[in-house]
């Protein structure tokens, strides 16, 4: 019972950074039907700016780790990573916008190459040690043990889903997407600027990513520059799991994931854990071949 | 007619005079000559997930090759190393090997590190015959690959073993569990090894999990293998995961101590684990404060040189140049079959990291093993397994950050220069 206590709450620690960044596809696939592959590695650029940053304010603030800091470096990197997805889609995917579906994502696999390996140039290729931005404590709930990390993590990732159920949902702006991922050419002919729609869906997808770059790297403190592409693949699976292009299912699929790859991980099949994950996947899309809250849209003639 | 029997007579005069000519180029480098440079190749991670282990092979390499042309060189030429990043993958190692040999034709062909990279590209070298040198590849699969394939450290069998035997004698820990990358030929090696050895001692292996190079999250194995209480948990996995390994852990409230083998070294061991990895243990060729001279002169000149502290994958990097060195010395050419017998020849080679003589399976013949604790972020020696010593024999003292005590823990080593 303890054991399945504490699978359940590794896998869902997990699962929520998997959900962060299911999200960012899901968003960009609802409204372009581009998997933008290099996102994985826009969540890779914010833990490194996150690395970079702790370091620099624990050297001139003083090296005891602050909530203070800690907003600081999430602030940084959520900027930094907007940016980036900014620059991404003006740069490599707008110009391709009515070219064949295919060369944007052939795009995007060529986007991340260079983030990845333009990111071994820079970072260098070695691991590097995410900075304490928190004190760790350690917290036993009879005999279920977690730290205030996983917490932190679980709560800022409720935080940002919550603001992000609102964006799409509650404002004007939302409204836009959610009509621009209807029929991209109507909404435009209806006065929305589909432009602006399509390069802030990418901000908000980015600035998700840098959070859970952050989050994961509190978790998880080893990073590199090919550390987005595991994460990131999952997080794909979790968006395809849940019904991709649709913002809660990206929320169940990461958790889903998550839980399932703790639970597999713990078991004597521990070596089997991404292969069952993704058997899981394959069996829940024979069933529902358009994810578990997707919508089932036949081809119309 | 006449213009067919011109197209033949061109085709055969392109192929006579230039279809030839490489082949000629080939036996000329082949005989060795006293003319042009030497190239040896050298492939290695030197970016990826174990980039540590090939950035210090490399430097190590590079040091003894300098080292050796600002001496002149070997029988009148100077080495050049061409190097190769396989970016710590398999494949890319048999593909940059590939290309090390058809391309840059080198005579010989040091590396790698990880034992998977090593099996990948050994039988490209031994079908090509160009001998290769492991340096550091402790998986015994790795020599028996062929006649052409030399190594220049320990094997996993006698690491497992002193490990097993370290942590039930000397420590009297009776319950092991063991968590085995099940990507690595190393890590699966090393664990049977390591278990036949515990179980025969009378030690019982507790709990086996695994988990794959490059996962980030072991909470879910180390969940279950808390369960089992162990005494130890033996995880010969590689620097980059043991450090998370060990955080998680102690994140999980489990306070026992992990034990691995040489994998484990790397500068960025403790940089990654920090406090979690205090009082674990790891099998390693040699310890960077042996007070022996030949292990202080090569710290200091590798310290000099690149401003860090050598690791032993550094040490046999530059062991391993220096022996192929040697033995194109003594062949008196660089033609493939006959370095491979002066390679097989080597004995008593005077190397940092011991005296080195090739046994018939072309490992080196007792090579000693220490065995390390973290101990306040520095690494101290705990043990010494030294076969020249018959067995082991606990050190008299651990040695600390300082070389000046002068308690050299064995004295095998011959340090003739």
């Amino acid at each position: 019972m303890q054991t399945l206590l504490q699978n359940l709450l590794n896998g869902i620690a997990a699962g929520s950074i998997y959900a962060l960044i299911a999200l960012g596809y899901t968003m960009v696939y609802g409204i372009l039907k581009l998997i933008n592959f290099a996102h994985g590695d826009v969540f890779m650029i914010g833990s490194f700016v996150g690395f970079y940053a702790g370091n620099y304010l624990a050297k001139h603030n003083g090296d005891a780790p602050s909530a203070v800091n800690a907003a600081i470096v999430m602030l940084l990197a959520m900027i930094v990573c907007a940016i980036l997805g900014f620059l991404n889609e003006r740069i490599a995917y707008r110009p391709l916008r009515n070219a064949p579906r295919i060369a944007s994502l052939i795009t995007a696999i060529g986007v991340s190459f260079l983030l990845e390996y333009g990111g071994q140039f820079v970072f260098g290729p070695d691991p590097k040690f995410f900075p304490t931005l928190i004190e760790k404590n350690v917290i036993n709930f009879g005999g279920v043990v977690t730290t205030n990390y996983q917490l932190i993590v679980l709560g800022v990732a409720i935080v940002f889903m919550g603001i992000l159920q609102y964006i799409v949902y509650g404002t004007k702006f939302g409204r836009a997407m959610r009509a621009v991922s209807f029929n991209f050419e109507t909404a435009s002919l209806m006065g929305i600027p589909t432009d602006r729609v399509i390069s802030t869906t990418f901000i908000l997808g980015s600035i998700l990513a840098a959070v859970a770059g952050i989050l994961y790297g509190l978790s998880y403190p080893k990073i590199d520059p090919l550390m987005g592409i595991m994460p990131g693949l999952k997080a794909f699976v979790a968006a395809v799991l849940g019904g991709i292009g649709n913002v809660p299912g990206a929320v169940v699929g990461g958790l889903v994931i998550g839980i399932v790859e703790a639970f597999v991980g713990g078991s004597q099949f521990s070596n089997y854990r991404d292969a069952i994950a993704f058997i899981i996947l394959i069996v829940i899309l024979l069933f529902r071949p358009s994810g578990l809250f997707g919508k089932y849209e036949p081809e119309k003639v | 007619m006449k213009k067919f029997l011109t197209t033949i007579t061109t085709a055969i005069l392109s192929l006579v005079l230039f279809g030839c000519p490489p082949k000629t180029t080939e036996t000329a480098t082949g005989t060795g000559g006293t003319e042009g440079e030497i190239v040896v190749g050298e492939y290695g991670s030197l970016t990826g997930a174990e980039a540590t282990f090939g950035l210090s092979t490399h430097n190590g390499i590079m040091l003894a090759m300098d080292e050796i042309n600002s001496a002149g060189g070997v029988n009148g030429r100077k080495v050049r190393v061409q190097t190769e990043d396989d970016q710590s993958k398999a494949e890319e190692a048999a593909s940059v090997v590939q290309k090390l040999i058809s391309q840059n034709n080198v005579v010989a062909v040091l590396g790698e590190v990880a034992s998977s990279n090593s099996l990948a590209a050994a039988p490209i070298c031994q079908a090509n015959q160009r001998p290769m040198i492991t340096p550091s590849s402790t998986n015994e699969k790795v020599t028996q690959v062929g006649d052409y394939i030399f190594r220049m450290c320990f094997i996993d069998p006698y690491q497992g073993e002193a490990m097993a035997n370290y942590l039930y004698k000397t420590l009297k820990l009776t319950k092991a569990a063991v968590l085995i990358d099940v990507k690595s030929d190393y890590s699966t090696g090393l664990a049977a090894n390591f278990e036949r050895t515990f179980i025969a001692n009378g030690g019982r292996i507790v709990g086996k999990q695994s988990y794959a190079k490059g996962d980030s999250d072991f909470r879910a194995q180390l969940t279950t293998l808390k369960g089992t209480a162990p005494d130890v948990i033996f995880v010969p996995g590689y620097y980059n995961d043991i450090g998370q390994i060990a955080i998680q852990a102690r994140d999980l409230g489990m306070n026992m101590p992990l034990a691995g083998g040489d994998g484990w070294e790397s500068p960025k061991l403790i940089e990654i684990g920090g406090k979690a990895l205090e009082g674990c243990f790891y099998s390693n060729h040699y310890h960077v404060d042996d007070p022996s001279p030949a292990v202080r002169e090569f710290v200091q000149k590798y310290e000099a040189r690149f401003g860090a502290k050598p690791d032993s994958l550094a040490a046999l990097g530059y062991d391993s140049a220096r022996v192929l060195v040697d033995a194109i010395k003594r062949a008196g050419t660089t033609e493939g079959p006959k370095l491979r017998d002066a390679i097989a020849q080597t004995k008593n080679f005077s190397g940092v990291t011991g005296n080195i003589t090739l046994g018939p399976d072309r490992n080196p013949i007792g090579k000693k093993l220490v065995v390390l604790q973290i101990q306040n972020g520095q690494l101290a020696l705990k043990d010494v397994v030294d076969p020249a010593a018959g067995g082991a024999a606990p050190a008299a003292a651990a040695a600390g950050d300082t070389s000046s005590t002068g308690n050299a823990p064995s004295t095998a080593t011959a340090r003739t220069n």
